[in-house]
């Protein structure tokens, strides 16, 4: 196996290892702890007061317009990193493409806040 | 990189072995250390008052005490909970932290993996946290679960973009995604031809260090953004439902990735386990490094920890309205500046 695929085969074990750890520590706690569980205890807690309604009530997710522009900010990221990373090999002319794709996207942030997007809605 | 001065060469799976056992250590020594010394410690002496006492000398066996209790305590998952989630919650928000701790080097040889999508790599990992928290307040089916985990979401997400944007201006520095070539470049840099103590990114970068280490306060929903656990609105938001065990997970996860957060920010700005004056490739760095690094980790968590208890809470919309109108088009124009900057000079 080639030294690159090893050093990502040490992610996988890394993954492995932090399951391995939860799964010990939750292990090793059902071995001492009491296990009685009562109608009140298994109870949804609602400050006391017996739960309302169903299992899952709906609520108004606020920030949706939010994780919309994450996701235009997110892969103006993802072009930005192999740029930056690069940009004494690209010197002035990489500096003003980016300046433009920065810009216009700068623009889209200030078109929703211009649209009063970014405030409580 | 200079060679490995060892006595023996080690097997592949023996590498791989120590490596996982550091990295055991990397996640859970730090996160100790955090806990005793400034949540048990340093918060209390703020607040006039001594802290645990009890559990050895100056209560510095309290931990081992903490873990021993949280043992005995029973494990209640809610009649009403989707159950399969629920208890994979936890696994997901820790396999999230031991991933973050890979790309942070401690020496010139001593590193979990050696990738050139270092920084990258872990700022993707970063994000895994997110879908392990909407998991548990989605699956614990409780009303204040589910607002904490959604204003956890939305705070998570938009604290993400200030947090990869602040990045951008070290790696146009450095000229790589590569930690130690990050380190290196700390290290053999100069400023405006001074070269006498390297070029730690703190000084140049100073704009981009600051909004880094809010948008890790932010991640991590300390306060003052600790809107998703604010206990007295939420109870403790996505956490509510969890007990004993399960929650201890949570809370290993939230230190762990608050010293592994404070390790990145002391290796992209601070130089990582380099000291100025000695020469990078020395194989004594390999021995003193990860010291250094420590010492340094625990300078920049005590800025973070001292943020928490200082600050009063957000409301939420001004955390949103930081975020976006004041930390993205700041980090924005940092990249630019810093471009123009390496360009030009």
């Amino acid at each position: 196996m080639s030294e690159f695929l090893r050093s990502w085969l040490v992610l996988v074990v890394f993954g492995g290892l932090a399951v391995a750890v939860v799964g010990t520590f939750l292990g090793l706690g059902s071995l001492l702890r009491p296990q009685r569980a009562t109608e009140q205890k298994v109870m949804n807690y609602e400050s006391g007061v017996d739960p309302q309604g169903d299992r899952w009530s709906q609520s108004n997710i606020r920030y949706y317009v939010f994780a919309l522009m994450f996701v235009l900010f997110d892969v103006e990221v993802v072009f930005i990193f192999p740029w930056a990373a690069r940009l004494e090999a690209y010197g002035m002319f990489g500096l003003v493409e980016m300046a433009i794709f920065i810009f216009i996207l700068a623009l889209g942030l200030f078109y929703a806040w211009r649209k009063r997007l970014l405030r409580w809605i | 990189m200079n060679t490995l001065t060892l006595a023996v060469e080690l097997a592949y799976w023996q590498q791989t072995t120590i490596r996982a056992v550091v990295g055991l250590v990397a996640v859970l020594l730090p996160a100790g250390t955090l806990v005793y010394l400034f949540l048990f410690k340093m918060m209390s002496f703020m607040q006039s008052r001594l802290g645990p006492m009890e559990a050895g000398p100056y209560g510095s066996l309290q931990l081992l005490a903490e873990v021993g209790k949280f043992l005995q305590k029973e494990d209640i998952v809610p009649a009403n909970a989707d159950r399969v989630v629920f208890k994979a919650a936890p696994f997901v928000v820790l396999v999230s932290t031991f991933l973050l701790v890979l790309v942070i080097p401690g020496g010139p040889d001593l590193m979990f993996i050696d990738v050139d999508t270092g920084i990258f790599l872990a700022l993707a990992v970063s994000s895994i946290s997110v879908i392990g928290i909407l998991m548990a307040g989605w699956a614990s089916a409780s009303k204040y679960s589910l607002l904490g985990a959604l204003r956890a979401t939305g705070q998570l997400i938009a604290y993400e973009l200030p947090l990869v944007l602040a990045v951008m201006g070290v790696v146009i520095q450095a000229g790589t995604l590569n930690m130690q070539g990050i380190v290196m470049a700390q290290a053999e840099g100069e400023i405006f031809g001074f070269g006498g103590i390297g070029s730690p990114f703190i000084i140049t970068q100073f704009l981009g260090f600051a909004i880094f280490l809010i948008a890790v306060q932010a991640e991590l929903t300390q306060p003052p953004f600790d809107m998703p656990v604010a206990e007295s609105e939420l109870v403790t938001g996505y956490l509510t439902e969890y007990s004993g065990m399960r929650f201890l997970m949570f809370f290993i996860g939230e230190f762990a990735t608050a010293g592994i957060f404070s390790a990145l920010a002391a290796t992209l700005f601070l130089g990582g386990w380099y000291v100025p004056g000695l020469d990078p490739t020395d194989n004594l760095f390999n021995v003193i490094g990860p010291m250094v690094l420590l010492g340094k980790i625990i300078l920049v968590a005590f800025l973070i920890f001292w943020f928490r208890f200082t600050y009063p809470r957000f409301r939420e919309d001004q955390l949103q309205t930081l975020a976006w109108k004041v930390l993205i088009p700041l980090s924005l124009v940092n990249i630019v500046a810093t471009g123009v900057l390496k360009v030009v000079f």
